[in-house]
């Protein structure tokens, strides 16, 4: 347990304290104290930065379950520490936007904070574990917190839908990313994914390396809303706005990402991981750009454009493994598009807390989240109007705002593919300007309708439940911290250049550069009159056309038939899922011992009489038989008879009868086969057992004391039938297989030299197996107790009555 | 294990059982004495008892049978598992496995040598068991009604 490991777990610790608090000092917002705890390890995680910057990583372990090879190891790499910088400061932010957000009288804080507490700490585990296990036990833990703040407002009905569907979701997609772990543990041997990264050239041709490499990208894109596995992140959006803002747009949907990029030196380099991941991201950009313009809850629109921004980072992370294919990559040509993925994701996280916040302040102010209802904000809310301005129009990438960097980036790195002669770029790569060219403009018009349609156009008071007006400014802070970061870091992008952009690609394409080489990152606003200039102007001019024009063209929204919807498909999943085992439970849980009795019967014919014959099991010879005499047979015949007669018999009283003839006739068996104490046992045994059968008879209920032959059924005769000829032939099987002497010429010889007993059989009983008896008289006992309890306890409870 | 009809005169059925009885204990005696060395045992032998007992039962009502045999069955079967149980610990104490059994032979007053085994400590619980339970089980289901 190092310091490391402490700043790790701070927040777990932490929110122990959080209920106490919230109980002790109820005039104070918890949230102030909450605060403070991110804020101590933002600035504890800056101070890794210089060490970073040198090339440096920090390990830590300590030990957890060593004799399996996992330990909690804590490493931290330009990667790791991007994500820890992102997860504490905008924690921060979210954490002082929610202390104005959430009223302290009518909310539950203490629940808030504990999960969002939780949350934190689990999310850090994430992204600064080295070891896989350690990783999937964090990555868990966001999905449990993020499930529990979801369903915040548990009484809403919506609420719990949502926190249903993005739980089963995300856990479906870490438990097949269990499994890619597991897979990629057979491969190296190792837990660690340093050391995993160290053994690729030699596990890349197994045939376990392609199906880890899926399984894991289904944890990633299953937490990271990718196409088609998105739809949770809309419904996630009844959270409390600090929570959408802080996991659904920051933090937890980065977690894929995160994974997909510690993961890059693994699996990168491999077609499957390059299509996969770049064809998937590209789509989902598509569809959640294309789906966002339709939306009317502003939150719905962040939403799917959170799906379409995420689908934009994780093409580019695509797009980028090429470069890994590429031995022969001195130059920065394709790592062109990491830079700009870690870059997008900075800025993504900037711009869309920031209006996130800004739609929290709006519904909190108007009441309402539906643009048709808002309009004419703007003198009401001049700040909000700002801030919104600043994010939709970095969303929008256009500058002078953040945005506009990466998303230049982004279409460089997309016009460089095509130029690549590898992994059967040379047709299909066309496919990928043209597809982001046109997801970018969809995201410039639904960046702008969360503006204009909001901000501007007409006031309609009557629609709304409050008069609206400014937010407090304690509410707008943590937004207008994060709109003036997307300003700088378009003025002064060298700020986080070989800050942290670097050590970060440096973590993500290992290995590429010699000692003390650097990737080469320089951001810039001005690359002249280039494709991708072109592609944004293009971009800016067509969407605003279309923006001007969307009331004509939306009905094409209206074509895709409702019923299609991958919603409905899931809907129609779980519901399908619960009725047909419902229905598959009712099928075989009949209630009915026969029915249960058939299938253990079933069974048995079937798994003895299959091992039979694949294992070639029978034999049958007569080498070891005995004669068979007159009295054995005359015995067997009238044993037959007895049998037959149980069955067919109509009344019971004569099966009762038959039963204890074929009793007797076993004992007179057991003369003939020369066991006196058996038969003298069996003798006696059988008397009483008629006995208590016939008082059984004696008593049946009048009611139903029908005298009625056993009814026929096929299905019964079969399975008796299969039962008997199974135990038949193992029986002459065994018979006829003896491959050892029998051990009773031991007893023959010992039996009154060392126990000082004549009669075999007892002594046996007595004093060779005695603790067989001993145990058999105690079943004797239990069986007397347990009939002495059953009616004298009934007998009671009646009397009482 | 009925109830006796009052009305219906048992003379004959009572005096014979009267004899028959010590004759059937005296049998189940020999059976469980002897069952070392012949057919026999505790099991057995138990079973016989209680089947005098029946017998008992069957010509006289519950009643009177228990006025004639206090016992509690139950404890007695408690009791045999108890015997055997310690025949077990006893093996303990001479530091040999549990259950282990020994036997010798032994003057006795009045019966001379005899070969004693502990292995008929066993089977004597084994005895009080057998007729522990099986009495258990028929007076409890005969008091019913």
């Amino acid at each position: 347990m190092t310091l490391l490991h402490l700043a790790i777990i701070a927040p777990f610790l932490f929110a122990i304290l959080v209920p106490f608090l919230y109980k002790y000092f109820r005039k104070i917002h918890t949230g102030w104290f909450v605060l403070i705890l991110p804020i101590v390890l933002f600035s504890y995680f800056v101070q890794f930065i210089d060490e970073m910057m040198d090339g440096n990583t920090i390990i830590q372990t300590a030990e957890w379950i060593p004799s399996l090879g996992i330990n909690f190891t804590a490493y931290i790499d330009g990667l790791g520490l991007l994500f820890a910088l992102l997860i504490t400061g905008i924690g921060s932010l979210v954490v002082l936007y929610s202390i104005f957000y959430l009223a302290k009288e009518k909310e539950q804080l203490h629940h808030f904070y504990v999960y969002l507490l939780m949350f934190m700490g689990a999310m850090l585990g994430v992204v600064l574990s080295d070891n896989v296990i350690v990783l999937y036990t964090f990555w868990e833990f966001t999905s449990l917190s993020s499930f529990l703040l979801i369903g915040f407002w548990y009484t809403r009905e919506k609420s719990r839908y949502g926190a249903q569907k993005s739980m089963m979701i995300t856990i479906f997609g870490g438990l097949l990313m269990l499994g890619g772990f597991i897979l990629l543990y057979l491969l190296t041997n190792t837990f660690s994914i340093r050391e995993m990264i160290s053994q690729v050239p030699a596990i890349m041709d197994d045939k376990l390396f392609v199906p880890a490499l899926i399984l894991i990208l289904f944890g990633a894109f299953t937490k990271s809303a990718q196409f088609p596995f998105y739809i949770w992140l809309p419904d996630a959006m009844e959270a409390p706005t600090p929570v959408s803002a802080y996991l659904h747009s920051a933090t937890m949907v980065k977690a894929g990402i995160y994974l997909v990029a510690r993961f890059s030196p693994v699996f990168a380099g491999t077609a499957e991981w390059f299509w996969i991941v770049s064809a998937f991201g590209l789509f989902t950009m598509f569809w959640g750009s294309f789906n966002a313009v339709k939306q009317t809850d502003l939150k719905g629109i962040l939403a799917f454009s959170t799906v379409s921004q995420l689908g934009m980072i994780m093409s580019m992370l695509g797009v980028g493994s090429a470069a890994l294919v590429l031995d022969s990559v001195s130059d920065t040509y394709y790592s062109v598009a990491i830079v700009a993925a870690i870059f997008h994701l900075i800025n993504h996280a900037t711009f869309k807390g920031s209006l996130f916040m800004v739609v929290g302040i709006i519904d909190h102010e108007t009441g309402t989240r539906d643009i048709r209802k808002l309009g004419g904000l703007m003198s009401f809310m001049p700040i909000s109007f700002t801030i919104s301005i600043i994010g939709a129009f970095s969303m929008a990438g256009l500058p002078p705002f953040n945005g506009f960097l990466s998303k230049e980036m982004f279409f460089t790195s997309m016009v460089r593919i095509t130029e690549l002669n590898i992994l059967n770029l040379e047709t299909l790569g066309l496919l990928f300007p043209i597809i982001a060219w046109i997801a970018s403009i969809f995201t410039f018009i639904y960046s702008m309708i969360i503006v204009f349609k909001t901000f501007t156009g007409k006031f309609q008071p009557e629609k709304l439940k409050t008069k609206p007006h400014e937010a407090p400014i304690g509410m707008l802070i943590s937004p207008i911290i994060l709109a003036s970061l997307v300003i700088i870091f378009f003025f002064f992008p060298s700020l986080l250049e070989y800050t942290i952009i670097e050590p970060a690609i440096a973590s993500i394409i290992p290995g590429m550069l010699g000692g003390d080489e650097k990737f080469h990152v320089h951001i810039q606003p001005w690359h002249g009159f280039n494709t991708e200039l072109w592609m944004t102007i293009g971009v800016v001019l067509i969407g605003l056309l279309a923006f001007l024009m969307l009331s004509k063209w939306s009905g094409i929204y209206r074509f895709t038939p409702k019923k299609l919807t991958l919603n409905k498909g899931y809907d129609a999943a779980i519901r399908g899922l619960d009725k047909s085992s419902s229905t598959f439970t009712r099928f075989y849980m009949t209630g009915f011992i026969r029915d249960y009795l058939a299938y253990i019967f079933i069974f048995m014919i079937v798994i003895v009489g299959t091992s039979l014959v694949v294992k070639n099991g029978f034999s049958f010879n007569l080498r070891n038989t005995a004669p068979v005499g007159i009295y054995e047979a005359v015995l067997a015949a009238v044993m037959v008879i007895g049998t037959i007669t149980v069955l067919f018999a109509k009344s019971r009283l004569t099966s009762i009868i038959a039963l204890g003839s074929v009793g007797y006739s076993l004992s007179l068996f057991f003369v003939l086969f020369r066991a006196p104490d058996l038969a003298l046992t069996q003798l006696c045994v059988e008397t009483v057992s008629v006995a208590l059968f016939l008082l059984c008879f004696y008593y049946l209920p009048e009611l139903k004391k029908r005298e009625k032959k056993l009814p026929f059924k096929l299905t019964n005769l079969i399975i008796s039938l299969g039962v008997g000829a199974i135990v038949t032939l193992i029986g002459l099987a065994a018979n006829s297989q003896r491959v050892s002497e029998t051990i009773s010429s031991y007893f023959i010889e010992n039996s009154y030299e060392l126990a000082g007993g004549k009669n075999m059989v007892n002594v046996i009983l007595v004093d060779f197996r005695g603790f067989d008896t001993l145990f058999e008289i105690t079943v004797l006992c239990i069986a007397a107790l347990g009939i002495y309890g059953m009616i004298r306890l009934q007998a009671k409870k009646e009397g009482e009555e | 294990m009925k109830k006796t009809n009052l009305k219906t005169n048992d003379l004959i059925f009572q005096t014979a059982t009267k004899v028959i009885v010590f004759l059937i204990i005296i049998y189940s005696w020999h059976l469980f004495f002897s069952g070392h060395y012949t057919p026999g045992g505790g099991f057995i032998g138990g079973l016989m008892t209680s089947g005098a007992i029946v017998l008992l039962l069957l010509a006289y009502d519950i009643k009177t049978v228990v006025s004639i045999l206090p016992f509690d069955y139950i404890k007695m079967a408690a009791l045999g598992l108890l015997i055997a149980l310690l025949t077990g610990i006893g093996s303990l104490f001479y530091n040999v496995p549990f259950l282990t059994h020994t036997f010798g032979y032994v003057e006795l007053p009045l019966l001379g040598e005899t070969a004693l085994a502990t292995a008929v400590l066993f089977d004597l619980g084994v005895y009080l068991v057998v007729i522990g339970v099986t009495m258990t089980i028929i007076q409890t289901i005969g008091e019913t009604e």
